[in-house]
């Protein structure tokens, strides 16, 4: 199993550390090439305007929207949501566009107002969530899933092959939202 | 400074990674910034090369001049306050910034002290020229570190010694036996819990950047290749010919900074560079001071 991370900015290595620890092969996206061949992809944390422009200097964008929409597991957390996210609140365009959510960017406030929060996550239960001038999701799609909430706000979502969190699975030692991922991309071989 | 709140404040420093943090002193200048991929601005009233042209002290920026750059961006912005002056630190950490450089770029208010930077909510980021200058700042609570290069010079040099230092000092400390890590703290003036950490991971425990006298895309792609985990680019890219440019094609070449191919087409006509100043014709050393 090869698990692509976008590597453009931000935490990337802290997933790719996770991803080989449970097993499986992990190859850094920073250009069109790195595509190739990949079964799951992970969107990282750090600075969405940043990914987001790169994505675009990179000719990344279209490419990696089309695998999504043909189905290839993606998970994303906090930035990587971001550049999942159909609207972003306040922003005339997204990113990738792919995951039918409205999202608030720095909805928190600025790094005072980081925190850390044990909530529910629906696949995987109680779970220690690292918030970093985190976003979260303001509202979805009916059709999206639901799959934890924090002070009333949607922290975190699953749409078919594309999960979302606001905040920060990389940065905790429980490998259990990536060991989750990983069990989407077995299932997608299988169908 | 609490356990938790020191992990967030690390893990701020992590999302910056593989990003360029750049040195801005208007609104404006904050937004050309964010546009061509800044992962963090650095508010301050005056440019490092500027500082130094200007001599006297240089101290912490008008907190109004701070707040309008906070509220022309939406990535996270930084400012710097004096070595050993707590107060500017609880003045920037009242206006809610994310990030407080203490730093050798501004005059010293302290010759003994750095803050006590583990009584702050707010995160710090300091600089260092080696090992144990590191340790010591991560001793007094920053949860972030940078080479201390010498600011304003657009001169490079500074930045690779710092850097390979570290490197070279964090590769002894790896290959020494555990027993031998006692007497190594002691020389290093840092606790032994510290050097123990970096003998198992073989790195520091917080993230590292490169800072001091980038001016291109090749010295922060050099910075990289060094190890540096991310790069401050201070005056060279505002007293540069083309400042949306270089700042964009610096950002890519951080990003790809193995590719010499598409660094060589990021380095084509970005005009100006900053002019620059050797080490033997710089008067103020900034480099000396915090040590």
């Amino acid at each position: 199993m090869r698990v692509g991370i976008l590597a453009l900015q931000g935490a990337f290595i802290e997933h790719e550390k996770i991803i080989q620890n449970l097993g499986a092969e992990v190859v850094e996206i920073r250009q069109l090439k790195d595509l190739d061949g990949i079964d799951g992809l992970i969107l990282p944390g750090g600075e969405s305007t940043v990914q987001g422009k790169l994505l675009r200097q990179l000719n990344l964008l279209k490419p990696i929207q089309q695998l999504i929409n043909e189905g290839l597991p993606v998970l994303a957390t906090c930035a990587g949501l971001i550049l999942l996210a159909k609207t972003i609140d306040g922003e005339e365009s997204a990113h990738l566009g792919t995951l039918p959510i409205v999202i608030k960017r720095n909805a928190y406030g600025r790094q005072l107002a980081s925190f850390t929060s044990d909530i529910d996550i629906k696949p995987v239960g109680s779970y220690p969530a690292v918030f970093i001038r985190a976003p979260y999701i303001e509202s979805v799609n009916d059709d999206v899933d639901i799959l934890g909430v924090v002070n009333d706000h949607i922290v975190a979502v699953q749409y078919h092959n594309q999960l979302g969190f606001s905040f920060h699975p990389e940065l905790t030692n429980d490998p259990r939202i990536h060991e989750y991922f990983l069990s989407l991309i077995k299932n997608n071989h299988h169908n | 400074m609490s356990n938790e709140r020191y992990a967030l404040n690390k893990g701020l420093a992590q999302m910056l990674k593989g990003g360029v943090i750049m040195d801005v002193t208007t609104p404006e200048q904050a937004r050309i910034a964010q546009e061509a991929g800044a992962c963090a601005v650095m508010a301050l009233e005056r440019i490092p090369a500027d500082i130094r042209a200007a001599g006297g002290v240089s101290r912490m920026s008008d907190p109004k001049m701070i707040k309008g750059i906070q509220e022309a961006v939406s990535i996270p912005v930084m400012a710097k306050c004096r070595i050993g002056h707590f107060v500017e630190a609880q003045i920037l950490e009242a206006i809610d910034i994310d990030y407080i450089d203490e730093s050798e770029v501004l005059s010293v208010a302290d010759d003994v002290y750095h803050i006590d930077k583990t009584t702050f909510k707010v995160p710090f980021v300091c600089g260092a020229r080696d090992l144990g200058e590191a340790l010591r700042r991560i001793n007094e609570g920053a949860s972030m570190i940078r080479t201390k290069g010498e600011p304003g010079t657009g001169d490079v040099v500074q930045a690779v010694r710092h850097m390979r230092k570290m490197n070279a000092e964090i590769r002894k400390i790896v290959a020494m036996e555990k027993d031998e890590l006692f007497e190594e703290a002691k020389q290093l003036r840092v606790p032994y819990d510290l050097v123990l950490y970096v003998h198992e991971h073989k790195r520091l425990p917080v993230v590292n950047f490169a800072a001091g006298g980038v001016a291109t895309p090749a010295d922060a792609a050099l910075m990289m290749q060094l190890g540096a985990e991310g790069v401050f680019v201070g005056s060279g890219i505002f007293k540069s010919g083309d400042p949306a440019k270089r700042a964009s094609a610096i950002v890519q070449a951080v990003t790809n900074y193995q590719d010499a191919a598409l660094i060589a087409k990021l380095s084509e006509d970005l005009g100006e560079a900053m002019v620059g100043i050797n080490p033997s014709e710089i008067k103020v050393i900034m480099e000396e001071r915090g040590q």
